[in-house]
C-alpha cells in the first residue's frame, strides 16, 4: 500500500481514507437499497457512492483510483443504470395498465410490494454514482488519453 | 388572483417579444432576465415556491453570465433616444416590484400546507394513497419514483447530458489519431 509515497495527500489522510472508503461505499449502497422505508433513495445514495471514489481520488491521486473505477467503467455503470430505470418504466407500461411508470408490484404482500421501487432506486443510484464520478474526473482534466508532446 | 396572473403572463409575453425584436443586444439580455423573474413571480402566485427559488437562482446566474458575454461585444451604441431605454427599464423594474408586492398578499399563512388550500390538490392524494398505491413507506420515495417518475427520469437525463457535454468539451485530444494530426 502506497502510504507515504506516490501522488496525493499525506500519510494521515491516506491512512484515514484507507479505513473509511469501504464504510462510505457500503453506506451509499444501504441508502440506495433502503430508500423505500427510510430517508434516502437513489439520488442520495448515488451521491454517497460517488463521494467515496472522489475521496479516494483526492487522497491517492487519479492513477490509483482509476485502476479501481475507470472512466469507461463509470460511464458504463451510468448507462446501465439509466437503461434499468427506463426499462422498468417501460415494463410497467407493457405488463400493467398501459401507463408509463405503472407500479407492477404495488399490490403484492409483504416485501414483494417494494420490488419495483427498489429496482428504480438501484437504477437511479447507478446512474447518479457513475455520472457524478465521471463528471468529477473529467473536470479534473483527464479524459482522452495522455498529453500530446 | 386570476386577473393578476393574466396580467403577469401578458407582461412575460411582451418581454419575450421585446427580447426578440430589439436591435440592442444588452436590452435583449435584460428583457430575457425580466421574463425569467416575472415567471418566478408567476410560480409564487401559483403556490410553487420551490420552483420560484430555482427559477430565481438560475435566472440570476445566467443573467450575469449573459451580460458579461454581451458587454465585450460591439453593439449598436448610437441609440437615438436614450430616454426610451431608461423608461423601459424603470417600467420593467416597477412592474416586477409591484407584482412581487402582490405575491405577499396571496401568500398562505405560515404553517398552512398547500393541500389544505386547494380541495383537489394532488399532494393530498399522494399522502392518502401513497403507501397502498406504491408499496413504499417513505412518502418521498413514493412521490419521486412512482407518482412523479417522469420528473426523476428528466433529472437523470439532465445529469447524463451534463456529463456527456463536459466529456466532449474537456477531453484532451480527439479520439482518432487521424483527426489529431490534421
Amino acid at each position: 500500500m502506497l502510504l507515504n509515497n506516490g501522488p496525493g495527500m499525506g500519510m494521515i489522510v491516506k491512512t484515514v481514507i484507507r479505513w473509511l472508503k469501504g464504510p462510505i461505499f457500503l453506506f451509499g449502497l444501504y441508502i440506495i437499497m433502503f430508500g423505500h422505508v427510510a430517508p434516502g433513495g437513489g439520488f442520495a445514495g448515488g451521491v454517497v457512492v460517488a463521494s467515496a471514489f472522489i475521496l479516494m481520488t483526492l487522497a491517492y491521486g487519479e492513477t490509483y483510483t482509476l485502476e479501481f473505477f475507470s472512466q469507461d467503467t463509470a460511464l458504463t455503470v451510468a448507462c446501465i443504470g439509466l437503461l434499468i430505470f427506463i426499462g422498468l418504466a417501460w415494463a410497467g407500461t407493457w405488463a400493467g395498465s398501459g401507463v408509463f411508470f405503472d407500479n407492477l408490484t404495488a399490490g403484492m404482500e409483504g416485501h414483494n410490494a417494494h420490488i419495483f421501487l427498489t429496482g428504480l432506486e438501484v437504477g437511479s443510484g447507478m446512474f447518479v454514482a457513475g455520472a457524478l464520478f465521471m463528471g468529477f474526473s473529467v473536470l479534473m482534466g483527464h479524459y482522452g488519453g495522455e498529453d500530446e508532446e | 388572483m386570476n386577473e393578476v396572473l393574466a396580467l403577469l403572463i401578458l407582461l412575460t409575453v411582451v418581454g419575450a417579444i421585446v427580447a426578440v425584436v430589439t436591435p440592442n443586444l444588452l436590452y435583449s439580455v435584460i428583457s430575457v432576465g425580466a421574463v425569467g423573474f416575472l415567471l418566478a413571480i408567476a410560480f409564487l402566485l401559483l403556490s410553487a415556491p420551490d420552483l420560484a427559488v430555482v427559477q430565481i437562482g438560475v435566472e440570476s446566474i445566467s443573467l450575469v453570465i449573459l451580460i458579461r458575454a454581451t458587454l465585450g461585444r460591439k453593439t449598436k451604441k448610437d441609440v437615438k433616444n436614450p430616454l426610451v431605454g431608461v423608461a423601459f427599464a424603470v417600467t420593467l423594474v416597477a412592474a416586477i416590484g409591484l407584482f412581487g408586492l402582490q405575491v405577499f398578499y396571496e401568500f398562505p399563512q405560515f404553517g398552512v400546507p398547500t393541500m389544505e388550500r386547494f380541495a383537489d390538490a394532488p399532494a393530498a392524494t399522494y399522502v392518502a394513497t401513497g403507501a397502498e398505491a406504491t408499496g413504499a413507506r417513505n412518502i418521498v420515495t413514493a412521490v419521486l419514483m412512482d407518482f412523479r417518475g417522469w420528473d426523476t427520469l428528466g433529472e437523470g437525463t439532465v445529469l447524463f447530458c451534463a456529463v456527456l457535454g463536459a466529456t466532449a468539451i474537456m477531453r484532451r485530444r480527439a479520439r482518432r489519431k487521424d483527426d489529431a494530426s490534421q
